[in-house]
């Protein structure tokens, strides 16, 4: 599969046609092969997209930036500044206007998908995942070798502090940082952790790495515990996830019998042994303390934090716990370095994010592209637009740390910086793209029923307020709601952020924040004039009992 | 198998499984990948596998090696199927069950001529 880094759109829209666009392309087209880009940079048309002011313009993916309007004797500068030496040639950069809600439609697109940056997806769905001679063929264990024969553990941690990677299990804690946490942390014992739990709604990024690139984990967790000072690593897994697990049974025999794990790994007098632990199916033991609960044996529920795992982690000694797409960056990290990892994304948030795309698009899958792409990108590129043409009204990011997003919001770049600063969470990485015809009272119902019966009844403000919470939603959704609800829905959502335990609880309350902020006139309407605006709640002005 | 102690084993095991790939690919051999993630199992790919493992055996076919591999991320068209002919790209089948996938074993993996209806661009 070849793998395009680049992507150029020319506009042939008639208007651009009119202005000179087919002398544009036919000049890329020539540019392209004279620097010698022809393979990396995919070329082709696109009509439909109103930005007529600016035409003949042309637009360049992965960065999004639009020229226009564009000469053909501008085309050896643009190849040049842009595709070759890979600087943005502001001189050319069309003014910004705001996109309308119209789709840009890509006719013609040639090969691959050029945005798409695989990292962590490099090897998956190319390479046997029994075999790991297949693994040792594609830079298999390359990292681990060069880690274990010339680099100390500091240099590692500094390595990833380098690389500006940050964790993929929700939270976007800096890795680096996490691991000097328990590097600096004196014992005799220490873990490393893999949190392979993955129960978000939805999300399967996890299961694919495992399932076609096993050994990636195995070679992550082994430098991991380099680093950190552990001998000792237990893979927790996703009870479901059979596959994967035993796949990655077989893969831990393997790299046993070649030495990859085991004792005195690469000669250098490092041990380490990995274990797998099957999870018993409870959402709630995805969270780092209730996950090492489980692990030892008792129920999962989440430890009060601090003190936090790094230095109280597993039978009480520094753990480290890392989510298994955060783990698979860190050998391409180490081969290539912290330069190599900062090319792609956005300064702040540099790599790849990996995400399952569902809902009323037309195209639902699992793609790996840049940090810093837009909502918009991933729906029109990706996903190839809104299904039979309807409108994008909302999405909602991954699970317990996800966001509500409503459309308005859809050019901002999806990175940890830029969401955090528009007061939306990137979640996991699964994207539910909802269209008009959503009811945000229905999906915020579905989502509370989620968290009334994952929440593990440790503490009470998630116990007691997602069951509450839950129950007037479904009273406003029968049409029985009344204002002073509303209220009550903002008080429950502050007390579970202020007063719960662990993630589950803290978040729980953001669809009811999310809903009231952005679409409080369709939950009134819900309210006041009884009617659902979307045509999807009931109203049928009974109560209906819930357990 | 002999543990691997140096960067200079790794490298040797790497050129070894390099050496015996380039000798399956000069010696003409044929190669049919299936995607066996859950996603693939679950829309059918051991029927797909068995199909393709049924019409070698009968057909008495040589040269063909078939493996499997993970998901690509494109679910909806699984099970999917890939044909590596030597010396060519790799084509990419989609929604491939076992009446196809015989089909292709017949059409393009014997008869060298890519089936065209269920090629997909990825
Ligand atoms: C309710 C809940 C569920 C979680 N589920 C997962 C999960 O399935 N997988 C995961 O990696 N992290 C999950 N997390 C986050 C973990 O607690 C932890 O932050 C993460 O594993 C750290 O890894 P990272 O730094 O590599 O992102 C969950 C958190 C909460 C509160
Ligand atoms: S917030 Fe909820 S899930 Fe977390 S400890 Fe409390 S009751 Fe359990």
């Amino acid at each position: 599969m070849k793998i395009k880094r680049s992507m150029v759109l020319v506009s042939s829209d008639p208007h651009s046609l009119d202005k000179g666009a087919e002398a544009v392309y036919q000049r890329f087209s020539e540019e392209l092969k004279a620097f010698d880009l022809s393979d990396e940079i995919s070329l082709s048309k696109i009509s439909d997209m109103e930005r007529s002011d600016v035409a003949p313009f042309v637009i360049v993916y992965p960065e999004a930036t639009v020229y226009g309007p564009v000469t053909p004797d501008d085309v050896h500068f643009l190849v040049e500044e842009h595709l070759f030496k890979g600087r943005i040639a502001t001189r050319l950069q069309a003014p910004t206007k705001e996109l309308t809600g119209k789709i840009a439609w890509l006719s013609a697109r040639s090969g691959t998908l050029p945005a798409e940056q695989r990292i962590v997806l490099e090897r998956a769905g190319v390479i046997d995942p029994d075999s790991i001679e297949d693994y040792i063929v594609h830079d298999g264990y390359q990292a681990l070798g060069k880690v274990l024969t010339g680099m100390s553990p500091t240099d590692v941690i500094e390595l990833l502090k380098q690389s500006g990677l940050k964790g993929r299990g929700g939270a976007g804690f800096p890795t680096g940082s996490k691991w000097q946490f328990v590097a600096g942390t004196k014992s005799e014992k220490k873990y490393v952790i893999c949190n392979a739990d993955e129960s978000e709604p939805g999300t399967f990024k996890d299961r694919l790495i495992l399932e076609g690139d096993p050994h990636s984990i195995i070679e992550a967790m082994t430098i991991a515990a380099y680093a950190v000072g552990a001998d000792e690593g237990y893979l927790y897994i996703r009870g479901e996830y059979a596959l994967a697990q035993a796949r990655l049974l077989k893969a831990i025999l393997q790299a046993k019998q070649m030495g990859f794990l085991g004792e005195n790994i690469f000669n250098s007098g490092f041990n380490f042994e990995l274990h797998v632990h099957g999870g018993a199916g409870a959402y709630v033991c995805g969270e780092e303390t209730a996950l090492i609960e489980s692990i030892e044996g008792k129920r999962g529920e989440p430890r009060p934090r601090p003190p936090y795992p790094t230095t109280n982690g597993l039978w009480d000694k520094p753990t480290l716990v890392n989510n298994v797409e955060t783990l698979a960056n860190v050998p391409p990290i180490i081969r290539n370095g912290a330069a190599w990892f900062k090319s792609f994304g956005t300064p702040t948030s540099p790599g790849t994010k990996v995400y399952t795309i569902m809902g009323n698009v037309n195209l639902t899958g699992l793609i790996e592209v840049p940090m810093g792409i837009t909502l918009r990108e991933v729906i029109t590129i990706y996903a190839r637009g809104m299904k039979d043409g309807k409108q994008l009204k909302l999405a909602q990011t991954g699970g317990s740390s996800g966001s509500i997003i409503p459309a308005r919001l859809q050019d901002t770049p999806m990175d940890y910086d830029s969401y955090a600063k528009a007061g939306v969470s990137m979640g996991s990485g699964a994207l539910l793209i909802c269209n008009e015809d959503t009811c945000v009272v229905d999906l915020a119902k579905v989502l509370l029923n989620f968290f009334r019966f994952e929440s593990c009844g440790k503490c009470n403000p998630c116990r007691i307020g997602n069951q509450r919470a839950f129950q007037i939603l479904t009273n406003i959704s029968e049409g029985l709601g009344s204002m002073n609800d509303i209220d009550a829905l903002q008080d429950i959502s502050k007390w579970l952020f202020e007063m719960s335990n662990c993630g589950l609880g803290q978040t729980a309350g953001s669809p009811i924040k999310d809903i009231l902020n952005h679409f409080r006139e369709e939950v009134e309407a819900h309210i006041q004039q009884k009617e659902c605006p979307a045509g999807v709640c009931a109203m049928s002005g009974k109560s209906t009992q819930t357990v | 198998m002999n543990a691997i102690k140096s960067l200079d084993d790794l490298q040797k095991i790497r050129d070894a499984a390099l050496a015996k790939r380039k000798l399956g690919e000069t010696s003409g051999s044929k190669q049919v990948i299936v995607g066996m993630g859950t996603c693939g199992i679950a829309a059918g790919a051991r029927e797909t596998m068995k199909s393709v493992l049924d019409f070698i055996e009968a057909n008495n076919l040589e040269n063909v090696v078939v493996t499997q591999t993970g998901c690509i991320g494109l679910c909806e068209q699984e099970p999917i199927m890939q044909v590596v002919m030597p010396g060519q790209e790799k084509v990419t089948y989609g929604k491939v069950d076992a009446e196809v996938a015989k089909k292709i074993m017949k059409e393009h993996v014997t008869d060298g001529k890519v089936v065209q209806g269920n090629v997909i661009t990825i």
